[in-house]
């Protein structure tokens, strides 16, 4: 895709890693503390206007990149620049005001609200915090306005999220993200603590507010038919690294990238079933403590060759703005067929 | 149909939860047919009443839950009036259970190997009766269930405990433990609602395969219609209590005649529905105490009118084909 303009949110070789703390015993037994690359040298961009899709499963590090980015979590390396300004270089100070422009919403809507704060409190703090409103009376019209907006109301105002269901909870984490009108929005799973019915309501919403408010979002999912229905490019990550990204369309209607491919054929489909050959992965995740060498896929990719033990791919462009990383790409094999192709055998 | 044909019927069930803020009828007038060999699907959202059936078939409804009224027949055999000793018989030989959240259901300070002996030693009646050829073959048939249920290096990791295995490892583990025995019919209840999809679509997989092989009946209860689609031949579907259709896989997903049905089909997001709006079902689940006798679905229902405000019953709307719907016609049944 062609856009002359700067994108709004722009990182570079971001890693994250945490580290064990080391105690007299390992020292005096010689172990080095554990290190996990959640993060590993990761690098992306997102327009304004634009809903990036970061999909990977449990524990590939996604949830963390959301946060680095936000510095919520500190990243140990990289950039992250958000309308040319470079965030991990901010001051404490400066960061505070820069979190009015780039918010969260959380996964659990039961973990994410004070249980022991109203409504009032919980939304409004973004404006006491920044200095957007005066007056109490200022902060409960502007905080009903915006209940209003999320499909609650006035008579909230005073309740506990214990008096709420799951989905208003969310409801409520969206409206004090946006409260300080921000540009930028992590999603961080908004959806996935939700039933299906409740499901489809926060997605329409999250779609009519970014359109009436000029938003911009990073929205992370485990779920596959969500990020295809809402985001415009994805990015898949497998143990710390994004594998493959591009155009939505593209990538989910022709994904290069083994992992990919096999993400793909493990969604049940309604519309389909059985239609199509599954690509049974071997095993699960490696345990990111010692992850493979080489391609980090390799142990459970149908693929797999000697070079992909021995070293690790380097991503390229595959079709416009379409990129991946495999050592296998020029070959353009299908995993599917592959797969189907050893056990007619 | 022949009678021998069904392996599990509940008719009427109604099981209610005592509260302080009045009785909560979480299953209301529920009936379930399970045949032999067939895998049957139940949907529904939260609080819509499908794990208290269950658990109510399994008789594991404790205060403040009781059932109410209704019949639970298994082979022909009424589960209500059996005493606690005769029920303790049934469960787990016959009708296993696997719960949603393997890490809670597994007891954290027993090997697995050790819970696996526990229900062999209890329900098992091909073993030898006592000594060291029991326990030798106690053992043997452990190892066997890890490997049947793909966990590799069986013989090492009885020794292991819960925590030592991964999510997906654990739900196998549970899965092994209640097949043991060798049931005629498994619940599992939400098996793969807390795994990624790349082993979700292992272990549903495991479970359709072990079903064939053993011909077994299997009860899946998800909230994936998804999940229904690829694995059950018939599917139920529940909201707040009741049962408001039910049918053939492939005709209720391609031809969905209760307005609650069509909602939730048209909640999911989906390649192809991109840049199209998707209609979610507006409102939320009514509170289960003292509701109206009307249609449960009133509030939310896009197609309400005034005759939804009277009480629905199922009605027939084809062959093996129920919804509960007033807008329907009721087939007469030859």
């Amino acid at each position: 895709m062609t856009s002359p303009a700067k994108p709004l949110l722009s990182v570079e070789n971001l890693s994250k890693v945490y580290q064990g703390r080391q105690t007299l015993a390992n020292r005096l037994a010689g172990v080095r503390p554990f290190s996990v690359k959640a993060v590993n040298d990761v690098s992306f961009e997102v327009r304004r206007g634009e809903v990036l899709g970061l999909i990977g499963e449990s524990g590939c590090g996604k949830s963390t990149l959301g946060r680095a980015v936000l510095r919520l979590h500190e990243p140990t390396a990289g950039r992250v620049e958000f309308d040319g300004e470079d965030v991990t270089a901010l001051s404490a100070g400066a960061l505070k005001d820069m979190r009015r422009r780039m918010q969260i919403v959380f996964q659990d809507p039961y973990a994410s609200l004070n249980p022991r704060s109203t409504v009032a409190d919980i939304v409004g703090l973004p404006l006491r915090l920044h200095g957007l409103a005066k007056t109490t009376q200022e902060v409960r019209e502007t905080v009903a306005r915006i209940l209003e907006r999320v499909g609650l109301n006035a008579a909230h105002l005073d309740r506990y999220p214990h008096q709420f269901s799951g989905g208003q909870r969310q409801r409520i984490g969206i409206a004090r993200a946006l409260i300080s009108h921000p540009e930028f929005i992590v999603c961080d799973e908004p959806v996935s603590a939700l039933d299906v019915s409740i499901q489809a309501q926060i997605i329409q919403l999250l779609l009519e507010l970014k359109d009436e408010m000029g938003l911009t979002y990073l929205f992370i999912s485990h779920d596959i038919s969500v990020i295809g229905y809402l985001s415009d490019r994805v990015a898949v990550m497998y143990l710390g690294e994004i594998v493959e990204m591009g155009p939505t369309d593209d990538v989910l209607a022709r994904p290069r990238h083994p992992y990919t491919q096999s993400l793909m054929s493990a969604v049940p489909d309604v519309d389909a079933p059985g239609k199509h050959q599954r690509v049974r992965l071997a095993g699960e995740l490696p345990s990111p403590l010692d992850p493979p060498t080489g391609c980090k896929f390799h142990t459970r990719c149908p693929l797999a060759i000697d070079v992909c033990r021995r070293e690790a791919p380097i991503s390229e462009q595959v079709a416009p703005g379409h990129q991946a990383a495999c050592h296998r790409l020029s070959e353009d094999l299908s995993v599917r067929e592959t797969v189907a192709g050893v056990q007619a055998r | 149909m022949s009678r021998n044909e069904n392996l599990l019927e509940v008719d009427g069930l109604r099981t209610v939860f005592d509260t302080s803020e009045g009785v909560v009828r979480a299953v209301d007038g529920v009936d379930v047919t399970v045949r032999r060999g067939e895998c049957l699907g139940v949907v529904g959202e939260s609080g819509s009443g499908k794990s208290v059936t269950f658990s109510s078939v399994m008789g594991l409804v404790r205060s403040p839950g009781r059932i109410e009224s209704g019949a639970i027949r298994f082979e022909g055999q009424d589960l209500t009036r059996l005493s606690t000793r005769e029920m303790r018989a049934i469960r787990g030989r016959d009708i296993s259970m696997t719960m949603q959240d393997a890490l809670t259901a597994l007891n954290p300070a027993l090997t697995v190997g050790e819970q696996l002996s526990e229900m062999l030693d209890a329900h098992d009646d091909d073993l030898p009766a006592r000594g060291a050829a029991r326990r030798r073959a106690i053992r043997d048939k452990s190892v066997e269930m890890l490997r049947l249920v793909g966990i590799p290096s069986p013989d090492s990791r009885l020794g292991q405990y819960p925590h030592e295995f991964s999510g997906g490892m654990r739900q196998r583990i549970m899965i092994a433990i209640a097949l043991a025995p060798g049931p005629k019919l498994l619940i599992a209840d939400e098996p793969t609602t807390a795994l990624d999809v790349t082993i979700q679509a292992q272990v549903l997989e495991l479970i359709s395969d072990i079903r064939a092989r053993l011909g077994m009946s299997v009860v899946l209860i998800t909230h994936d219609l998804g999940v229904v689609a690829e694995h059950c031949d018939r599917v139920m579907v529940m909201y707040a209590g009741q049962v408001v259709e039910e049918g053939s896989t492939v005709d209720v997903i391609s031809n969905p005649q209760h307005p609650y049905t069509r909602g939730l089909l048209g909640s999911i997001p989906r390649l192809s529905l991109r840049g199209k709006p998707i209609r979610p079902i507006q409102g939320q689940v009514p509170n289960l105490v003292g509701l109206p006798p009307q249609c449960r679905f009133y509030s939310r229902c896009p197609e309400r009118t005034d005759a939804c405000l009277q009480s629905v019953e199922m009605r027939s709307v084809g062959p093996d084909r129920r919804a509960r719907c007033i807008a329907l016609t009721q087939e007469e049944v030859a």
